[in-house]
């Protein structure tokens, strides 16, 4: 294992100094995701109007990992439309189960591709897939309910 | 540096972890097994495996003897009155199911009291949540003193005459500080309360004589002991768990079945529903003769010098802070929960492993404990026989480069 490659500069300054971590003024859509058995928790706030996602935030506590995956996932959400979003989201999940390796292909992900090196990493993939499956819970949920 | 001999009883421990020879600080979750225990699994099923208590041939003779002689090593072992009084079951949370289900849904009413403490893993604290629920009881906890130890106030204070069940571990898995068993079963007895007594960080690392403590109930898992795992041990007082029905029913724990009834069997075999673990009795059997043959007065002064060893070290790094660090009562088993300022102990558990150190970060089961100190989680690291100043050494030198990797020094 090299540690470089996981706690790369990027992840350290994104779980640092996280950009988007703070409430929303009006959050449409307030999910809160867990990993009971490290204790990551974060709180997941999204403002969404004609199928866009116009703005989103976080807060919560966690490791590294899971504070910089959220916090990359919210600077790469936002202004994408719902249905780009989960199409990004099921693109990183496949990027960590290691499905897909192609650069060209993971480009789209932008900075969260620093979270590559994860899938080799069993004991960590839920931190950083936490943030993701929280933000497809809320789209899933919200869905179902209109 | 000192190495102990104890070391090379456990082949496990010279291999390597990330490419680095592993250093084993995760022992409050699982020991190692010894060469010895391995040896015991594979002899049983390799020369005497057959269902026990049935077949009237050699082989299932040969097992019922492993089985029925660990139990009564069991029994000597915590200085128990009768092998009656130990019943085997998968670990320690099974052990409490049956106590919570058996004998708490029995004897819990509306308005009754169930007292345990905030330092209780959750095998020792959701079971006792359902049966207050079903029951309509209430549910009080015992706080903790500045320094981590149990509150003496709040022990005088929360067990009354309304309380039936005090649980309380006897070594907390996250603090490592042994409370005074002693002291909650006399005034829980003096209310006529029994007491139910989480004796897996215990029961490994310190002599533990049920006569003494005066416990009601005991519970140990063996992995926690050099015991493979899915064999665990209930202690319970021959009348109590002679009065209490039968936990999980079936084969070999009747006396007769008719079509619409049942009797069933005497202590222990009334809670022992199905064909039970005899190679996990196999391993727990050798399990013990390990630890007797080393003896508790060499295990504890074993522990106890890591543990100052790594204390004294510790308290010198300005960025580690150390949880439930009693020097007052010298009361400490080997077991050290702390944190890396500003990281999260999931990632400096990372940056461990990657050094061959295994520790836990995490709750350690035990988030009531957590929320109550004010913490999220932590960094855990907890020693057995085997470890030495030199695993403490690497401990030091991996958590001097956590921060670095973080790029926050």
């Amino acid at each position: 294992m090299v540690l470089d490659d996981i706690y790369t500069e990027l992840i350290a300054e994104h779980s640092r100094n996280a950009e988007h971590k703070h409430h929303l003024q009006n959050p449409t859509f307030i999910e809160r995701g867990h990993n009971p058995s490290c204790g990551d928790e974060i709180v997941l706030e999204l403002e969404v109007a004609d199928g866009k996602i116009k703005n989103a935030s976080f807060t919560g506590v966690g490791c590294a990992i899971s504070q910089a995956s959220t916090d990359m996932m919210i600077e790469l959400l936002k202004d994408k439309t719902v249905d780009d979003a989960k199409r990004l989201a099921d693109l990183f999940l496949a990027m960590i189960k290691g499905e897909v390796t192609d650069d060209s292909e993971l480009e789209d992900l932008e900075d969260s591709t620093a979270l590559q090196n994860i899938a080799n990493m069993p004991a960590r993939v839920k931190c950083a897939t936490l943030a993701w499956h929280t933000f497809l819970n809320s789209i899933d949920k919200n869905d179902n309910g209109s | 540096m000192s190495m102990n001999d104890y070391i090379k009883d456990f082949p496990i421990l010279s291999s390597k972890m990330n490419g680095k020879p592993i250093v084993y600080l995760d022992n409050s979750a699982t020991t190692q097994k010894p060469d010895s225990v391995v040896r015991a699994i594979c002899g049983y099923y390799g020369g005497c495996n057959a269902n026990p208590h049935r077949g009237a041939y050699e082989l299932s003779v040969k097992a019922t003897d492993i089985y029925e002689n660990t139990r009564v090593k069991v029994a000597k072992f915590i200085n128990a009155n009768s092998q009656r009084e130990i019943i085997f079951t998968k670990n320690a949370t099974e052990a409490l199911n049956l106590i919570a289900y058996s004998y708490g849904l029995n004897h819990v009413e509306e308005g009754d009291e169930i007292v345990l403490t905030i330092a209780e893993h959750h095998s020792n604290l959701v079971i006792w949540q359902q049966v207050a629920k079903a029951k309509g009881a209430v549910l009080k906890y015992i706080y903790l003193d500045n320094d981590g130890n149990l509150s003496d106030e709040d022990i005088e204070k929360k067990i009354t005459a309304k309380t039936k069940i005090v649980a309380v571990t006897q070594v907390s898995n996250v603090l490592g500080l042994i409370n005074d068993i002693g002291k909650i079963t006399k005034k829980a007895h003096s209310v006529g309360a029994v007491v139910v007594v989480d004796g897996s960080q215990s029961v490994p690392h310190i002599k533990v004589d049920i006569k003494a403590i005066d416990a009601d109930f005991l519970v140990f898992s063996g992995h926690k002991m050099l015991a493979p795992m899915g064999i665990g041990v209930l202690y319970g007082k021959e009348n109590l768990l002679n009065a209490m029905p039968p936990f999980l029913t079936g084969g070999d724990m009747i006396e007769y079945v008719e079509e619409q009834e049942t009797t069933f069997a005497e202590l222990p075999a009334k809670f022992e529903a199905g064909t039970q673990n005899v190679g996990g009795a196999a391993g727990l059997s050798a399990a013990i003769d390990y630890i007797e043959r080393i003896g508790f007065e060499e295990i504890e002064r074993i522990e106890n010098e890591l543990l100052n060893y790594a204390l004294t070290q510790l308290k010198e790094l300005p960025f580690i802070k150390i949880y439930g660090c009693d020097s007052k009562k010298n009361n400490k088993t080997g077991i050290i929960a702390f944190n890396v300022k500003d990281v999260h102990p999931h990632d400096v558990a990372t940056i461990l492993d990657s050094e061959g150190v295994a520790i836990r970060a995490g709750h350690h089961c035990a988030q009531p404990l957590h929320k109550y100190l004010g913490l999220n989680s932590t960094c855990r690291a907890s020693f057995y026989i085997y470890n030495s100043k030199s695993d403490v050494d690497r401990l030091i030198e991996a958590l001097s480069k956590v921060r670095k990797v973080l790029r926050l020094d």
